[in-house]
């Protein structure tokens, strides 16, 4: 006998968020003829798939990676020397350069991670950030391919001035979807499982006989892909390239506040915290230009996650929605909490 | 008799203290072997090199016939060879149904099918079932207290159906009622053909359920044999009132 319902994989609630989910982000940019506005959401949408990338390894593996920026500036620095060197192309053809970039920079970092695996919590840290600034150094000096500091220009994209973010965005936002559907997969199958016992007890995992070397590896190259393709589309829209800019430690502290914010077990949590945290950024540096006083607003916003929500919000709701739930005399619920089964979570997880 | 798990010679000094030293002995098939020891005597440590969470500096072992020249802990337990902790150790974050799904060994090219799947699910609930833990299986088991703990832990470590069990103090702790539960768990895989080595200092519960015993003392095994023989033994005696 087979039962569907409960202990299926889809459920009718989730098919719902994601629908509701892609018609709001398809629509969003339509709304506004507004320059800025829409630029704000492109980094929203970006920000939102850079923490959800993030959390496949830093969530749900539980492995503190700070070093993203890295693979991030990878992305946008082969898609520049892609258009630029290679001859490509202009116009749309750039975004097909999107696939063997992520695939690439997944393939590449395989050995790397391999590596970096070895240790954890924070030698793992340390160790991640030390690749980022190895990185940031390489395009510092091989002048040759990315023009060290005098930067890396993209030819600019022939997309009508009045819609020109568009394309942009919707880039961004396929890639979301994609990043989405990953992380859904990887959290409803025995993957997901592994990583969250690695997250718990790593070595008590490899004693149960779970694979942690293989379900890690995988984890950080399917992020670091992510990441890599979402740098792409980003040096395709900002057009110029510079070192300290696109191999930024600032990215991977973004995504993580993100992810801790919204919920980092849960799958919504990182979009959540990136929809809220994404646009306040992007307002900020409009603001207060170069400044970087943000970053204060980033380091208090920070600690009130940790000390106030320190699941995230989303946990946080769909714990009161089921105490809510549960007080009408219809419901019928089980005492679930949160974990990171898909089934408990609530119909938010 | 054959010897399912042989160990020999093993050696493990942690700075100048030898935890292990040159210590030797065998599991039969079908056993229920106990090792006891005063405090600080080695049993975690050899418990820990046998499974390959740590390197021995000499020695080495035998599993199901097979020499095991670098243990390592996935892929023992693959082979049928199970452990529990000193302190229970189960994964706070998941519920109590997947701490024990997780027991299941699963080859690489299913790592994306479902998360917890039918048949898993109904066997990790005749397990929970059978621990009395089947009223908490969705909770997580950070949430459960320190006995069922125990209790989780020993269930997730019989999903994979193993050989051999190593189990380190599943007595230690818990009040005389979880000691005789503990017991008929223990009775029952045993039943079923399930090898055990236990690691427990009530002596009325080793000298009930094991055979041999095995007496270990600053890392070196001075006794082994029948639970009566090692009760009279002077050296044991001595290593437990001396000093
Ligand atoms: N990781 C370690 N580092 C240093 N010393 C250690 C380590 N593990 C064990 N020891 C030492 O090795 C000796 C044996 O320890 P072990 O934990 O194996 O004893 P045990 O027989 O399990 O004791 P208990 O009955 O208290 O659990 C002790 O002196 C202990 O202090
Ligand atoms: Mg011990």
């Amino acid at each position: 006998m087979t039962r569907p319902g409960p202990h299926s994989r889809i459920r009718p609630a989730g098919t719902i968020q994601a629908v509701a989910f892609v018609a709001v982000v398809a629509v969003l940019p339509l709304i506004t003829g507004q320059h800025w506005l829409v630029s704000l959401l492109v980094f929203t949408v970006m920000y939102a798939g850079l923490a959800s990338a993030w959390n496949l390894l830093g969530g749900y593996a539980g492995y503190p990676a700070l070093g993203h920026g890295a693979f991030f500036g990878v992305g946008a620095y082969a898609m520049a020397i892609g258009t630029s060197h290679l001859g490509v192309g202009g116009g749309y053809r750039p975004f097909v350069l999107i696939v063997p970039i992520a695939v690439g920079t997944a393939l590449v970092v395989l050995p790397i991670a391999r590596l970096l695996l070895r240790t954890r919590a924070a030698a793992f840290a340390v160790l991640s950030i030390t690749l980022m600034f190895m990185v940031q150094t390489l395009a510092y000096n091989i002048r040759s391919l990315t023009g060290g500091s005098s930067g890396l220009i993209v030819p600019l994209a022939p997309f009508p001035a009045a819609i020109f973010e568009r394309p942009f965005y919707y880039a961004m936002a396929a890639l979301l979807a994609l990043t989405l559907a990953v992380c859904w997969v990887v959290r409803t199958s025995k993957l997901g499982l592994a990583l969250n016992a690695v997250r718990d007890d790593e070595d008590r995992a490899r004693g149960l006989g779970v694979q942690t070397e293989l379900v890690k590896l995988v984890a950080f190259a399917v992020s670091a892909g992510l990441t890599a393709a979402f740098g792409a589309v980003w040096a395709y829209y900002i057009t110029f390239l510079y070192p300290g800019f696109a191999i930024d430690p600032l990215l991977a502290l973004g995504a993580i506040l993100m992810a801790f914010l919204g919920g980092r077990r849960t799958l919504w949590g990182p979009v959540v915290g990136a929809a809220l945290i994404g646009p306040a950024q992007q307002y900020f540096a409009y603001r207060f230009g170069a400044s970087q006083l943000y970053l204060v607003a980033y380091a208090a916003l920070f600690l009130l996650v940790i000390y106030l929500l320190p699941e995230g919000i989303v946990p946080s709701l769909a714990r009161r929605l089921r105490r809510l739930r549960r007080a009408s005399p219809a419901a019928a619920t089980h005492d679930q909490v949160a974990t990171d089964s898909i089934f408990s979570a609530g119909d938010l997880g | 008799m054959t010897a399912l798990l042989a160990v020999e010679g093993l050696t493990k000094s942690f700075g100048g203290v030898r935890a292990l030293d040159e210590c030797s002995f065998e599991i039969a098939e079908g056993s229920v072997g106990a090792l006891i020891g005063p405090n600080g005597s080695g049993k975690t440590t050899a418990f820990n090199v046998i499974t390959g969470y740590q390197a021995a500096d000499a020695g080495g072992l035998t599993f199901r016939g097979r020499a095991v020249r670098r243990p390592d802990p996935c892929r023992l337990q693959r082979l049928g060879l199970a452990r529990t902790f000193q302190q229970p150790r189960v994964f706070p974050g998941l519920s109590a149904l997947e701490n024990v799904v997780l027991g299941r060994n699963q080859p690489w090219h299913a790592l994306l099918r479902d998360r917890v799947p039918g048949p898993d699910r109904r066997r990790a609930e005749e397990l929970l079932d059978e621990f009395g833990l089947a009223a908490h299986a969705h909770m997580p088991a950070g949430r459960l207290s320190y006995g069922q703990r125990k209790l989780l832990e020993f269930a997730g470590v019989l999903m994979a159906e193993p050989v051999l069990v190593l189990l380190d103090e599943p007595t230690a702790g818990v009040n005389p009622i979880m000691v005789k539960t503990m017991e008929d768990h223990i009775r029952r895989r045993h039943a079923q053909g399930v090898t055990f080595l236990i690691v427990a200092h009530e002596m009325q519960f080793v000298m009930s359920l094991c055979d041999p015993v095995i007496v270990l003392d600053h890392g070196r095994r001075i006794a082994c044999g029948a639970p009566g023989e090692v009760q009279k033994d002077p050296r044991v005696l001595d290593a437990y009132l001396g000093d």
